[in-house]
């Protein structure tokens, strides 16, 4: 083992399942090296439980490039760690230093219960994506790809919106666990664009008393959510939701 | 029982076929699409695609996958493209170009009707995905922007910044959600396909496990998807994502459908340099990236620790562009890859291990100005300087070639239905399209090409004519498949062995990568087909499984999914020792040019070779389909 190799003390989040009650747990943490990812940290963290005979600890992840969103974790009070723009799957361990304590925790919402360890169940997302977050088109007779120019400017303000992986990191963050910062993502995504123009007031509606119905707190502009989020999603995206939203409200959904 | 297989390629000129094909198809009455059920397994570009497309058609679809989503499968990583012949540039590009490329970068191992059929949707595609609000780049007149990738020489390439998978995931995904809005998807989260059910040698269901619950449950239906993507992950490190798995094609494989040209894997020649033991993925950096990036290594080997920045010029070797002038740094991936390789043999490699190569921006910084290139590549600056710590606006990017798409996988006909009626295969999961080497920007096009705009088609042909009853799930095929998942399952926690499952996974990855990896001999696939078996031994006695089958329980999922890869590596290395040519990324060094390249054997391997399982790991049956080119002429590929 190479000299600068870290020797870490974790607090993890360990909760058997959705019923029972869950806490923090000293976990020893030694030979990390500054090039592991913190998921790796925690690869090697489990490899040496399931040694001792004790169950890995569960956390999301997959793609392991910062794009699919699976990854979550509140690391030392943040949503993913420390690192700015950065989501917990690429955060790396150079980050810290030898003998620091780190405490691991699952995301904090009610709308996202635990279902064990660091994992939680954020179906409250896609229950919200399918009550507006699309352009109601069939697939087939789309008309030619350039048939309708769209500027530069307007495509990558609906590029800066779409970039959401969908982690629930802003949620995390914001103390009231709104989730207006990903909504709004997908609002403004759309409503930069001339495709979404037709379902514009529509979607804003129901996409917002969705998020409601789930459990979501309510904004009040602290921007903890785009400080959090990994994709840098700026707030604008809530105040256009918020413009479309109170408009679709006076003028109706058609 | 020998098996005789019909690709059920259409009659006539290669342009017409599907056109044709599409008038013969029988189609399904729209009352009665509702009363047939699809199972859809998986819900990347292939899997989403056909599930929404297959419920706006009116029929009732269940989809499973193992995400916590269906926004998050692996097709989400793909950076750089999404080619089609749309010729927006006017520079010559076309539908038979396409093709022409395709067949020719796939070495001349794919069916020159499906490729066909490929390119001509390929236009539909990016018109679908801007009618669904996909914010591709464009350009100041407002009109959509295009880039080059490898093995083409024309522009053609479509992208949303480096995202292009992830816009493209979403806007399946946005269709998909629609469609689970209206009540016409039903979606199952955090479910793993673990079993196929045949019922009157017809697929009429899955066994799956709740990954939440641990529950595991039977469906019942009237055709299945399998859209689960490919098998990287048997060689450990990969581009892949973590919970990327053979298993549910291995699981059908092993209920009697044919898995065709598995050796067929991409090495992907751009992908961060491995750092340590502790790593567990290698992260792809973009082909665009060779856009206007140049691949070089020091002349002299006295060069290598030095600063490359300090390298002049002249001791510079930019050996793509030296030995391949016309396609310079946009030579193919397994072109690329091979000649890193043999960079890095002949003791030119750089950094770590004398495993790298560099790809240097300087020049384009020069060019274009750092801001323009920031535009073009900055995320995956970013990303390269989080993981490495070196800034690429500084230092060139250390660069070496990675696993990264299964070519290969389960055989399906034109109509993308396996051998087994009613099991249909689609995504990177079939074998059809790419031949041995997978162009870039080709593989968000099939995914989306056999979800959108071919399997709605030809389900229908099965559909209308499988002449099958209807099943209920209580048929003992079912009760006895889920005993069958259950029984295994309590078997891996019942040994309570030594070694974890990543144990066992990392052992049998550096095996096959060393001997089944970018370049192959007989000498090393006969070592690596005695050791797998005796692994796989030792995994079913030593491996140790904690908790218990009735929770949330990850050692448990990758247990199942490692044991499925230990029984697919002894295929896939079979598949290899056999073919006795070079071909795409099927590297025999046995078997080459003079330069290096690869030596095909058309005469003697000219098919696809599709394997049955027969009960016996060492001894499936390989079952040929002849390749026949009308269109294309078979050449020695050249690049130069």
């Amino acid at each position: 083992m190479s000299s600068n190799h870290m020797n870490l003390k974790l607090k993890i989040w360990r909760q058997k399942n959705i019923a029972a009650p869950g806490g923090l747990v000293d976990i020893d943490a030694p030979g990390i090296s500054p090039d592991m990812s913190f998921l790796e940290m925690l690869d090697t963290v489990n490899e040496r439980l399931q040694e001792k005979g004790e169950e890995p600890i569960a956390f999301d992840h997959d793609c392991r490039e910062g794009i699919c969103g699976m990854c979550s974790l509140v690391i030392d009070g943040r949503p993913h760690g420390k690192e700015d723009r950065t989501t917990t799957c690429q955060l790396h361990m150079r980050k810290y230093a030898d003998g620091d304590t780190i405490t691991i925790e699952p995301w904090r919402a009610s709308a996202f219960p635990v279902i064990r360890d660091l994992v939680v169940d954020r179906g409250a997302f896609d229950r919200i994506m399918a009550s507006g977050g699309f352009v109601s088109v069939r697939t087939g007779g789309a008309p030619d790809a350039n048939a309708v120019p769209i500027s530069k400017h307007e495509a990558d303000a609906s590029m800066d919106a779409a970039q959401c992986i969908g982690c629930g990191a802003c949620v995390a963050a914001c103390k009231n666990a709104s989730a207006m910062l990903f909504v709004g993502a997908k609002v403004s995504q759309y409503a930069h664009l001339p495709q979404g123009q037709p379902e514009r007031n529509k979607r804003a509606l129901a996409m917002v008393a969705q998020m409601d119905k789930e459990g979501f707190g309510a904004c009040t502009n602290l921007q903890e959510c785009e400080a959090a989020c990994p994709k840098g999603i700026s707030v604008r995206v809530i105040a256009e939701m918020n413009r479309d939203f109170l408009r679709a409200s006076l003028l109706g959904a058609e | 029982m020998s098996i005789h297989l019909d690709s059920h390629i259409p009659a006539g000129p290669v342009g017409a076929k599907w056109s044709k094909h599409k008038f013969d198809c029988k189609l399904v009455n729209p009352a009665n699409k509702r009363k047939y059920t699809v199972l859809v397994v998986g819900a990347g570009l292939a899997g989403a695609s056909a599930a929404a497309t297959l419920s706006e058609l009116g029929y009732n679809v269940h989809c499973f996958f193992f995400q916590d989503s269906a926004r998050r499968a692996h097709s989400i990583a793909a950076q750089g493209g999404i080619n089609a012949a749309k010729n927006y540039q006017n520079d010559g590009d076309s539908v038979y170009r396409l093709f022409y490329d395709t067949v020719k970068g796939g070495d001349y191992r794919a069916r020159e009707a499906n490729v066909h059929r490929l390119a001509e949707v390929s236009v539909n595609i990016i018109d679908q995905c801007v009618a669904q609000g996909v914010p591709f780049a464009r350009e100041y007149g407002g009109h959509l922007a295009n880039r080059s990738f490898g093995g083409a020489q024309v522009s053609r390439t479509f992208y949303a910044r480096g995202q292009t998978g992830q816009q493209l995931l979403l806007g399946a995904y946005s269709a998909f959600s629609k469609q689970v809005g209206a009540g016409a998807i039903t979606q199952h989260s955090r479910s793993e396909m673990l079993d196929l059910v045949m019922v009157n040698g017809h697929a009429r269901g899955i066994v799956t496990r709740d990954l939440a619950t641990g529950k595991v449950e039977t469906w019942a239906g009237d055709a299945v998807v399998l859209a689960t993507g490919g098998y990287g992950n048997v060689f450990f490190l990969s581009t892949n994502a973590q919970g990327c798995n053979v298993t549910a094609t291995w699981r059908a494989h092993k209920r009697g459908a044919l898995f065709a040209n598995p050796c067929y894997t991409q090495i992907h020649p751009t992908c961060i340099p491995v750092s340590g033991d502790h790593q567990s993925k290698l992260t792809l950096m973009s082909e665009s990236l060779r856009n206007d990036g140049r691949v070089w290594v020091p002349k002299d080997k006295a060069d290598l620790a030095t600063d490359p920045r300090k390298i002049p010029e002249e001791k510079r070797d930019y050996y793509l562009e030296r030995i391949y002038p016309s396609f310079g740094n946009l030579v193919p991936r397994d072109i690329a890859s091979r000649a890193a390789k043999r960079m890095c043999d002949e003791g030119r490699g750089v950094g770590p291990g004398g495993l790298g190569v560099y790809l240097d921006f300087s020049d384009a910084i020069r060019r274009l100005g750092q801001a323009a290139v920031a535009d073009r590549y900055g995320n995956l600056f970013e990303m390269y300087q989080r993981i490495t710590n070196e800034s690429p606006y500084e230092v060139p990017m250390r660069i070496y070639p990675a696993v990264h798409y299964s070519m290969g996988g389960l055989w399906v006909d034109y109509n993308l239905m396996s051998n087994l009626p009613g099991l249909h295969v689609v995504g990177e999961a079939n074998f059809s399209d790419h031949g041995a080497n997978r162009l870039g920007a080709s593989a968000l096009m099939q995914g989306l090409a056999d979800g959108y705009f071919v399997l709605p088609y030809t389900i229908g042909q099965y559909l209308a004519t499988s002449g099958q009853k209807k099943v209920t799930g209580d048929e003992p095929e079912f009760k006895q498949a889920a005993a069958d998942v259950h029984a295994r399952i309590d078997k891996l926690l019942s040994i309570k062995g030594k070694r974890s499952p990543t144990h066992f996974h990392k052992e049998l990855g550096k095996l096959v990568w060393d001997y089944c990896g970018m370049a192959r001999n007989e000498a090393g696939l006969l070592k690596a087909l005695a050791r797998i078996p005796q692994l796989r031994e030792e995994f079913w006695n030593d491996v140790n499984v904690l908790g218990d089958g009735e929770s949330l329980n990850v050692a448990l999922e990758k247990a199942g999914r490692v044991a499925d890869f230990l029984e697919f590596a002894e295929l896939m290395c079979t598949d290899a020792l056999h073919r006795r040519e070079s071909c795409g990324g099927h590297f025999r060094e046995e078997f080459q040019t003079e330069g290096g390249e690869a030596l095909r054997n058309d005469d003697e391997f000219a098919y696809v070779a599709a394997w049955n399982y027969t009960g016996d790991f060492a001894k499936p049956e390989l079952i040929k389909e002849p390749l026949e080119f009308d269109e294309v002429h078979l050449s020695q590929r050249s690049y130069k």
